[in-house]
């Protein structure tokens, strides 16, 4: 009788979990019908005529709603752009899980067994630098999307990105806090279980050490980790210690609650931080709070800096009827970006792609020109944002020197 | 006698091997990094298995041991210009830096650091029963993961370690995986097996009959940790890169989830379900992306692909305490049995 | 430390150590009738904050509304909890019914990022609760007032419950004995899952009170607070409710005044949360309020 009963509460979970998810999952293919019917169609006439185009992004677990933000960037690429050099586009999506172990095995998958010409993303560093060696040994180029850390690309002819790295990212905050606040004295606060956080946090200040001249002039670095909630201690602390300015680099949903129980507690010093940020939750979370905070970050829908992105925004809002975020218009960049090294290559052999993708210079992407360095790093100009009236706003765009 | 069945038992693991090396001839790469990952997992949950399984005490905190064994033995098999790439933030302990040694003895090395610390650990909480102890290594393992978090000369924190030579091979997982099998089934049989499984059935009798309880609980986590330890080198050296989220919780309850299917205790159920379980968890993938059956597509739900495994692991305690296996053994002579009762029913 | 500093720090450490208490409370009202530590709390506490978004930003409900909604159904998830996971496993080993608890909360987990999906979402606050009070230069969030209040409410009545009513003699009894208690004629499946919707009704009124301070809904939520909350009840003395309080006040103070103190240290926060807990465990396993029971042969 128990087990029945048990079995009943299983029946009935599964069943709420499946009717909850199948509302949206009946309603999306009527919306993409394009994409999916695409390959079938094409599938009779040729099976090897096609080009794959790996993606693994994290769809599940912490930073699901990272992946979620670039699929959509890959998705609308598909749709413009189905096509290279007459053959139709196969994009296999695969799930890393927010998790390294998963990252690699989701990447062996693509190189492997769907045999892609190329692989996209991931949103995180530390996902990318977990498929790094294996694309490496396969000799299938990858082109990261909003991965910033140094070490995705370091020592690894295989792996590209669109985006600007970290290190740029942290010169280019420490000198809007020197130049534009003339702040004297920042304390940081960062994630520290965070290696993007850690790595900015490093950057931003170094810079800063070499702009003021002074070795104290970060007066204190105070960490949190990620999940945390609860950041009164660490805020009051940086209150009795009056800074100018606070650069806190970390993920949105932390540093939403963060700036809040920071105004809270009648801080006053303007926060600064980078494109992890940007994403609408920040806002939803962080309320009035946020107002006035500012951030580095890739690209503007105000500001559009090519032609291309004009044609993304456009076709973003046509689907979405909201502004894209900028992650999603970096993940659209590295598939145009793919698009573009296979016609330049002229050729769909990973090796010909490789070789193409290393020699990119002034490629038009929606999230501005971009020009691969030796370490195939993007050398791009950063947008400079704030939040006014509940909005991201478009401060300006500063060039790499 | 035992002759024969030493022979017969050599026999096997000469196939096995056979069968390995077959296999990581003609697999594609994605199958052989699988094959890997079950190797470990064997080795993973058969080190959880003398802890939870033998001894009966409740251990979560395996997912700190197997940091340990990774971080150390990561550290000691890179080269200097890998550590110096790597430790870009804060520059690497001085005494470490310089250091390299083979794969063989890093892993060694890993492995008793990790029994070390988890003695040293385990020591005062063993009196602790069932859930306190779960919980406190539960907490030891998450201070192990905020400790490297925090000590970033040491391992460079958040950043992780990253471009590590993949040493691992199918021959490295599955010869410990072998090696690790041989050694439970000696270690059930020897007298420190017996009263392992003494304290579990009834703790008070087992002391009462002169067991000395601190001691052979200590054997045990001790011995667990070691495995653990190598275990978490070894995916480290798959992986080619290690960070201190990788050895969250998530990681112990796999781990826990191959002890529970394959039957708390068995030696034999814990090899099968490792293998089950590291195949389905990949095959399941498919749960988490789109499902194309043809006349229609499902958009696929993430997360479902763990839903169904916290599923599972409920179905099983529930329904089937003692999992696939109960405390049952494959042994020489049930497969014996099994044969002769086959050859039987063809005459 | 200025003085202001000092206060400021007080009165963070009070708020958040009020939250602890009012989680720990449900938590240890489960593990004193079942022995058992309910890994699924944390994630019932969960369910409840998202309800009261949905109820309040899909359905439209007035905000206190969704809030009875809230602990209406996070109660009932809570019994369903017990008569799925753990009552089938009532005389089996404790390990078995430790995994299963496991599992329920890993289920609930994913079966919630399944259905509200990874993104986070943000409680509604109604502009009231938004407040901030300034006291001697030291700045309140007013709901930093209510949680204590709340707190100590909700102890006043449970005690109440379980002292002066029959229902409560009765848990008392099921605690001690389930057998006996069933010679006596208690329905010991009624008081357990009685027990079980109390204490995850006390569950939903924390998430509220969680959401209304920490606005930032993922699916994770549940599970430091529910660590936290269970260090809490081991503090005090586990099965103890005046004990979870004191322990949820003492963790709370504790984690802040050690930042506030140490503020290079600032990284190792959960650590501490931890070794606490293991102080404890090993030199006073029945916390500062409980009573020693000795090992039933």
């Amino acid at each position: 009788m128990k087990r029945i009963t048990f079995l009943l509460v299983l029946i009935l979970i599964l069943s709420l979990a499946l009717t909850a998810c199948s509302a949206p999952a009946a309603e999306e293919p009527a919306g993409e019908e394009p994409v999916a019917e695409e390959p079938a169609a094409e599938e009779p006439t040729g099976e090897t005529e096609e080009v794959v185009f790996g993606v693994f992004e994290p769809l599940t677990g912490a930073y699901a709603a990272g992946g979620a933000m670039e699929l959509e960037g890959i998705e609308l690429a598909q749709e413009l752009y189905p096509e290279v050099l007459g053959m139709p586009i196969r994009v296999v999506v695969v799930d890393n899980k927010s998790d390294k172990v998963e990252s690699a095995n989701a990447a062996t998958k693509l190189v492997d067994q769907e045999k892609v010409n190329v692989v996209l993303g991931s949103w995180g560093s530390s996902f990318s630098m977990a498929a790094g060696p294996i694309v490496e040994e396969a000799g299938i180029p990858a082109i990261g999307t909003s991965c910033t850390s140094p070490l995705v690309t370091l020592g690894n002819d295989y792996y590209f990105r669109v985006t600007f790295i970290d290190s740029f990212q942290g010169v280019v905050m420490a000198n809007y806090a020197y130049d534009v606040l003339g702040a004297e004295e920042v304390v940081i606060i960062q994630d520290i279980s965070n290696d993007y956080a850690v790595g900015l946090a490093k950057f931003f200040k170094d810079e800063f050490i070499r702009l003021t001249g002074n070795e104290d002039s970060i007066v204190s670095i105070a960490s949190y980790n990620t999940g945390d909630q609860d950041f009164t201690a660490q805020l009051t602390n940086i209150k009795a210690m009056n800074p100018d300015a606070i650069f806190a680099p970390g993920g949105y949903s932390e540093t939403a609650m963060l700036v809040k129980q920071a105004k809270e507690l009648g801080l006053e010093a303007p926060f600064l931080g980078g494109d992890a940020w940007e994403a609408a939750e920040f806002i939803e979370i962080g309320g009035e709070a946020v107002e006035g905070v500012v951030f580095s970050t890739f690209f503007d829908a105000a500001a559009p800096l090519t032609p291309e992105s004009e044609i993304f925004i456009n076709a973003y809002r046509e689907k979405y009827g909201e502004d894209p975020a900028s992650v999603t218009a970096l993940a659209y960049d590295a598939y145009i970006l793919a698009i573009d090294a296979i016609e330049r290559a002229g050729s769909t052999d990973p090796e010909a792609i490789r070789d193409a993708l290393a020699e990119t210079v002034g490629f038009d992407g929606a999230a501005g020109v971009v020009t691969l360095d030796e370490n195939g790093d993007a050398v791009k100009n950063a947008v400079i944002k704030t939040v006014e009236n509940g909005e991201f706003t478009y401060l300006t765009t500063i060039s790499p020197k | 006698m035992i002759d024969k069945k030493n022979i017969i038992r050599l026999g096997l693991i000469l196939l096995v091997l056979a069968v390995l090396t077959i296999l990581n001839n003609t697999m594609g790469k994605y199958e052989i990094r699988i094959l890997n990952l079950a190797g470990i997992y064997i080795i993973l949950g058969l080190s959880l298995n003398v802890i939870n399984g033998f001894t009966g005490l409740f251990s979560l905190g395996h997912a700190g041991f197997m940091a340990i064994g990774a971080y150390t033995s990561s550290l000691l098999t890179m080269s200097v210009i890998q550590k110096e790439s790597n430790f870009f933030v804060e520059p690497i302990v001085p005494w470490l830096a310089n250091v390299q040694i083979g794969f063989l003895p890093a892993l060694l090395f890993g492995g008793i650091l990790a029994a070390v610390l988890g003695a040293m650990i385990a020591a005062p909480i063993l009196k602790l029963t069932d859930d306190y102890l779960a919980i406190a290594t539960l907490g030891f393992s998450e201070i192990i993961r905020v400790i490297f978090t925090n000590t970033q000369s040491l391992t460079n924190g958040a950043l992780g370690i990253k471009g590590l030579t993949r040493y691992t091979t199918v021959h490295y997982t599955w010869g410990i995986a072998i090696l690790t099998i041989l050694f439970m089934f000696s270690l059930r049989k020897s007298s420190y097996g017996k009263a392992l499984m003494a304290i579990r059935e009834d703790q008070t009798a087992a002391e009462a009959m002169g067991i000395n309880l601190f001691k052979h609980k200590l054997l045990a986590f001790t011995i667990g940790s070691f495995f653990a330890g190598i275990g978490g080198g070894l995916l480290a050296h798959l992986m080619g890169t290690i960070d201190p989220l990788m050895f969250r919780f998530l990681l112990t309850f796999n781990v826990l989830l191959i002890v529970v299917l394959g039957g708390i205790g068995s030696i034999s159920g814990t090899v099968i379900s490792a293998i089950v379980v590291t195949i389905m968890l990949e095959w399941l993938r498919f749960l988490d992306g789109v499902i194309d059956l043809g006349f229609m597509t499902i958009q696929g739900i993430p997360g479902l692909r763990m839903v169904l495994f916290s599923l599972l692991l409920m179905v099983v305690i529930i329904f089937k305490q003692n999992g696939l296996m109960g405390r049952d053994e494959i042994t020489i002579d049930s497969l014996g049995g099994f044969f002769a009762r086959f050859r039987k029913k063809e005459a | 430390m200025s003085i202001n500093t000092f206060f400021q720090h007080l009165s963070n450490g009070l708020a958040l150590g009020s939250l602890y208490a009012l989680i720990a409370i449900g938590y240890t009202m489960v593990y004193g009738i079942l022995r058992l530590i309910n890994f699924a709390h944390g994630e019932i506490f969960m369910i409840s904050t998202y309800v009261v978004f949905y109820g309040v930003s899909i359905f439209y409900l007035p905000w206190w509304v969704s809030i009875i909604v809230a602990i209406v159904i996070t109660g009932l998830l809570g019994i369903i909890v017990e008569r799925a996971a753990y009552r089938p496993l009532r005389n089996s080993p404790r390990i078995s019914v430790m995994i299963s608890a496991i599992g329920a909360s890993f289920l609930i987990q994913n079966l919630a990022i399944v259905i509200f999906g990874g993104r986070p979402k943000s409680f509604p606050i109604p502009d009231y609760f938004n407040t901030v009070i300034q006291v001697q230069g030291v700045s309140v969030p007013i709901v930093n007032f209510f949680i204590p209040v709340i707190t100590l409410v909700a102890l006043v009545i449970l005690i109440y419950i379980i002292e002066k009513t029959k229902t409560g003699m009765a848990m008392r009894a099921v605690s001690r004995d389930y057998e006996t208690a069933r010679l006596m004629g208690i329905s010991v499946d009624n008081i357990v899952s009685i027990t079980f919707g109390l204490g995850s009704l006390m569950a939903a009124i924390g998430g509220v009170m969680w959401g209304l301070k920490y606005p930032n809904l993922i699916p994770l939520i549940g599970l430091m607070p529910g660590l936290k909350a269970f260090i809490a009840a081991v503090i005090g003395g586990i099965g103890n409710i005046k004990g979870a309080v004191l322990g949820g006040f003492l963790l709370g103070m504790t984690e802040i005044m050690i930042i506030a103190s140490l503020p290079n240290v600032t990284g190792y926060r959960d650590a501490f949360a931890f070794i606490l807990l293991i102080g404890i465990l090993i030199y006073k396993p029945s916390g500062l309020l409980g009573q020693d029971i000795g090992e039933k042969v």
